[in-house]
């Protein structure tokens, strides 16, 4: 059974009276235990607010409209207060980008974890602060920080290093499911791919199932499995990594792959993305890529691409569903 | 579609020289020996150094890279060279005029020659005024312009700029803009009072990578087309490799490293050099074969 | 599954997002930024309740001479009646109907609050303003002087400026009631100037070749319009409690009415003795009124400027 699962998920975000724009449409998507998924895609293209409606950490404007998550077999998209907070305990967790401003300033780290091991605690649990310390201590080093860290207050720690901690108090309650969102994007450059590889790490070795989304499909390319492209709100590639950086159905994934180089070739061609992504104001006819896709056609404009399965994995093109299946065919 | 830009290596026009500027010769920027020191609170804290010993030249129609992580100084370096902030030791002169020293009328004149684009499209504009104020603010205040004659100008900026049809764009609030859109209009801002030296301080880390090498590519044309000088600051190799010819690399306040752009990414010497390459993670970083088509 | 949508056509690329101003716009985006706050603060239910009331404030002061039934000021009737037919609220000691004066009495009150509000609100911009853009020898001789403004309790000042001051009129108190309540507002506004000159697009604006004088009133004051407006009408509030405050304790001019004099006269005239609750309550809720619709309407500015705590 897999572990998270999602039906036709859609967010709608109210920022004024009678504008609704719809942040993710009609998402589909399934992880099983254990995998290490990446989601990737441009500003505004709804990936930090579909892995925020996933955890169900939605705020207004903002609200999840239609749709089923189901964790586990059970379905969270309607819980709230403790039900849901239950689900917190060990079921999912969430790492934020600015998971260093989500540190309290005037409390120390140790106070960190002791207020979620507090809070969570189980009956008859041993809650002194020894041993609180001791399971604070052992987060630490999972995530390659002195365990004298806990002594220490936020701002006496580096950016990095703050972002360590955020991850060591996602894992303390051993989740089943971590979102991280964009996790090093405010990292500097060469701290960054330290971050990534602990991440990596972790997820190898604890096997929680984990979401990364990130702008940079470099980095997740890299560390992740499994990589979904989002689009407009919508899912329009899901591949495993090695084959999606080899072969990219979608052309807006291929695009994309054009706009990043290796800067000691001899030759840099750097590619572009023409235009800008629709208005998610406005309701959307047909393919939302259409206006800026070279294989654009008739159809693509009047009929929006379901995700169909395109060898590795799926992609949502009426072009390349079609070229796929007429392959298909000369082979049988 | 996608718009292929090719990295053969640049040469700044013959005497870099703008069209219209003979017989004046634009000068070099100098910068010499620059250090800066801020001094820090609290008791035992000894002053951060941000910035130590640093000399370079921009040779008119030069297009240099500054490149490192957070930290490096390469951005208050920018802001000594712009003026916005004085140098605790050492020079930078531009021809005659010591940077160092200039107080508000001079460097109101200063601006008039050397020019900013800024990291964040999104808090570089004004959000209460339309592109056209902004853009011909600089018109009026550095070339005298009326109101009327700014606006043809304001219109023949944003075509450079690759904004068309200007008279759509110059009416537009920033927050009616992409963050591409946005960065354009920063740059014809910038290039409004004909400057001879932009600094450019990161202006695509903050942009989506599908509209960076629009944004490149306009660097790089304006340069060749107008002989400009550039001085660009950057983490990000790629674009350094792209828009640059010569690269110096700082870590820490000092320089590390310097020669041709694409000798010194392809062959790093220091050990922060090589720390920055394998910072970039490209999808390709990997491969053997690295460029795409 | 296909989304069944009727909607534009799609964008061609370089067209532009579809955008909510019109194209052609003949209005100066100032007038259009004054009506979209204006609609901003209704949709806001607790500032339309205020805007409602003060709209209200407003009207009886601009027709009282239509509203009310006899002049404030003659002393036709039988003093210390209790509210009948005749006086719908009574008469005072002196003989004159207390619903007129209540009428009138709206008119010193109101300008008295908006006067005030708006000479402390002028003096705070111009002080917070000079101070936070530039520090330096000004910012600390104008900044001590806030603080010594904010530290002199408000009142007891009032009291002794107005106790020496010769003249009696309006704008005696008006002036002696801005003068203590400039201090807060310029406070605020400087911190927020000086967070706003830090701000790329000041830098940019400098770089564009602006002038002092064009980056603090064109650059940076748009941008804490909300800001000036919250501190007016703070100080508008401020200003009511304190006129009332001053007629009160028989500091203003016991000629004129206002719903101060009435609460003056009704203390003098041992009102509550005589069981005349009206002469006290009818001001005192007025004023209370009035300096709450101005809370009220902060609420809204408040919203303004943080477009999370719009009401849908």
């Amino acid at each position: 059974m897999a572990l998270l699962e999602a039906k036709a998920v859609n967010v709608v975000y109210e920022p004024n009276r009678g504008q609704k724009i719809w942040s993710v449409r009609d998402v589909d998507l399934r992880l099983e235990q254990g995998e290490f998924v990446g989601l990737v895609g441009e500003s505004g293209c709804g990936k930090s607010t579909l892995g925020f409606a996933l955890t169900r950490m939605l705020r207004p404007p903002a609200h999840l409209e239609g749709g089923i998550i189901s964790f586990d077999g059970q379905d969270i998209s309607a819980l709230e207060g403790e039900p849901l907070r239950q689900q917190r305990r060990n079921g999912f967790a969430i790492v934020l980008q600015s998971g260093m401003n989500a540190l309290n300033p005037v409390r120390d780290i140790a106070h960190h974890f002791a207020d979620i091991f507090r809070a969570h605690a189980r009956d008859g649990e041993d809650l002194t602060s020894g041993v609180l310390g001791t399971r604070g201590a052992a987060l630490l080093q999972s995530v390659q920080l002195d365990p004298d860290v806990l002594g220490r207050f936020p701002h006496e720690l580096s950016g990095g290093m703050r972002q360590r901690v955020s991850i060591a108090l996602a894992l303390a309650l051993q989740p089943r499911l971590i979102v991280f969102d964009e996790p090093t994007t405010a990292l500097d450059v060469i701290v960054q791919g330290a971050v990534i590889k602990t991440i990596k790490d972790l997820q190898a070795k604890n096997s929680f199932t984990a979401i990364l989304i990130s702008h940079d499909l470099g980095v997740v390319l890299d560390a992740t499995d499994r990589v979904m492209v989002m689009y407009a709100g919508r899912i329009v590639e899901d591949q495993p990594s090695a084959e999606l950086l080899r072969g990219p159905h979608h052309p807006y994934t291929e695009a994309l792959l054009g706009c990043y180089a290796d800067p000691r070739a001899d030759e840099i061609h750097l590619g572009g993305i023409a235009g800008s992504p629709p208005d998610l104001s406005l309701p959307q006819t047909g393919c939302s890529f259409a206006a800026r896709c070279p294989l654009v056609e008739d159809v693509c404009r009047s009929i929006d691409p379901e995700l169909t399965a395109l060898g590795s994995g799926t992609a949502a093109c009426h072009v390349r569903a079609r070229e796929f299946n007429a392959q298909m065919k000369v082979r049988s | 579609m996608t718009a292929s830009l090719a990295s053969s290596p640049h040469q700044a026009p013959a005497g870099g020289l703008r069209p219209s500027e003979s017989p004046s010769v634009v000068p070099p920027l100098v910068v010499e020996s620059v250090t800066k020191t801020y001094a820090t609170r609290g008791r035992h804290k000894a002053p951060v150094t941000a910035v130590d010993d640093v000399s370079f030249a921009i040779a008119p129609g030069a297009a240099i890279a500054l490149v490192g992580a957070s930290g490096s100084g390469k951005s208050t370096l920018a802001k000594m060279i712009t003026g916005s902030e004085r140098p605790t030791r050492g020079s930078i002169r531009f021809g005659d005029t010591a940077v160092e020293s200039l107080r508000t009328g001079g460097l109101r004149e200063y601006h008039r020659r050397v020019q900013m684009v800024f990291q964040d499209p999104y808090g570089a504009l004004n959000p209460l005024h339309t592109v056209a104020y902004t853009v011909s603010r600089p018109c009026q205040n550095f070339l005298g312009l009326s109101a009327v004659a700014a606006r043809d100008r304001v219109f023949e900026l944003l075509e450079t700029v690759g904004l068309t049809p200007p008279e759509q764009f110059a009416a537009k609030l920033p927050h009616q803009l992409s963050g591409g859109q946005r960065q354009r209009v920063v740059i014809a801002r910038a290039l409004a009072c004909e400057p001879d030296l932009i600094v450019a301080d990161e202006p695509v880390s903050m942009l989506d990578v599908s509209m960076r090498a629009g944004i490149l590519r306009l660097l790089a044309r304006l340069r060749e087309e107008r002989g400009l000088s550039l001085l660009y600051i950057t983490h990000d190799l790629l674009g350094a490799r792209v828009v640059t010819d010569e690269i110096l690399v700082l870590n820490q306040g000092r320089v590390v490293e310097r020669g041709q752009t694409k000798y010194v990414l392809q062959h790093p010497g220091d050990e922060y050099t090589i720390k920055l390459l394998d910072a970039v993670a490209t999808p390709y970083a990997a491969q053997e074969s690295p460029s795409l088509t | 599954m296909t989304i069944a949508t009727t909607g534009p056509p799609p964008l061609n690329p370089g067209d532009l997002a579809p955008t909510k101003v019109a194209k052609a716009s003949s209005l100066p985006v100032s007038l259009l930024f004054v009506g979209r706050a204006l609609r901003t603060l209704w949709s806001n239910r607790k500032a339309r309740i205020g805007l409602v009331i003060l709209a209200v404030v407003i009207l009886i002061a601009v027709f009282a001479p239509v509203l009310a039934p006899y002049s404030p000021t003659s002393t036709n009737f039988q003093p210390y009646q209790s509210p009948d037919a005749t006086n719908w609220f009574g008469t005072t000691g002196n003989g004159q109907d207390v619903f007129s004066q209540m009428l009138y009495g709206a008119r010193i009150s109101l300008f008295v609050g908006l006067a005030a509000g708006t000479l402390a609100t002028l003096v705070a911009v111009t002080i917070g303003l000079v101070t936070g853009y530039r520090p330096g020898v000004i910012d600390e001789v104008l900044s001590f002087v806030t603080n010594l403004a904010l530290v002199i309790p408000g009142l007891p000042l009032m009291i002794i400026l107005a106790a020496y001051l010769s003249s009696r009129s309006v704008w005696t108190i008006v002036l002696v009631v801005s003068f203590t309540s400039w201090a807060t507002g310029a406070r605020v506004i400087r911190s927020q100037a000086s967070t706003l000159r830090d701000r790329e697009f000041i830098t940019s604006a400098v770089f564009s070749g602006e002038r002092l004088f064009r980056v603090v009133f064109r650059e940076i004051l748009p941008n804490m319009t909300s800001l000036v407006a919250a501190s007016f009408f703070s100080a508008a509030t401020a200003a009511v409690m304190a006129e009332a405050s001053l007629e009160f304790l028989g500091l203003g001019n016991p000629n004129t009415v206002s719903w101060g004099t009435i609460l003056y006269f009704a203390q003098q005239q041992n009102a509550l003795l005589t069981g005349q609750w009206v002469l006290v309550f009818a001001p005192g809720l007025a004023i209370a009124l009035l300096a709450v619709s101005f809370t009220l309407i902060n609420f809204g500015v408040d919203a303004l400027s943080n477009p999370r705590l719009r009401e849908k």
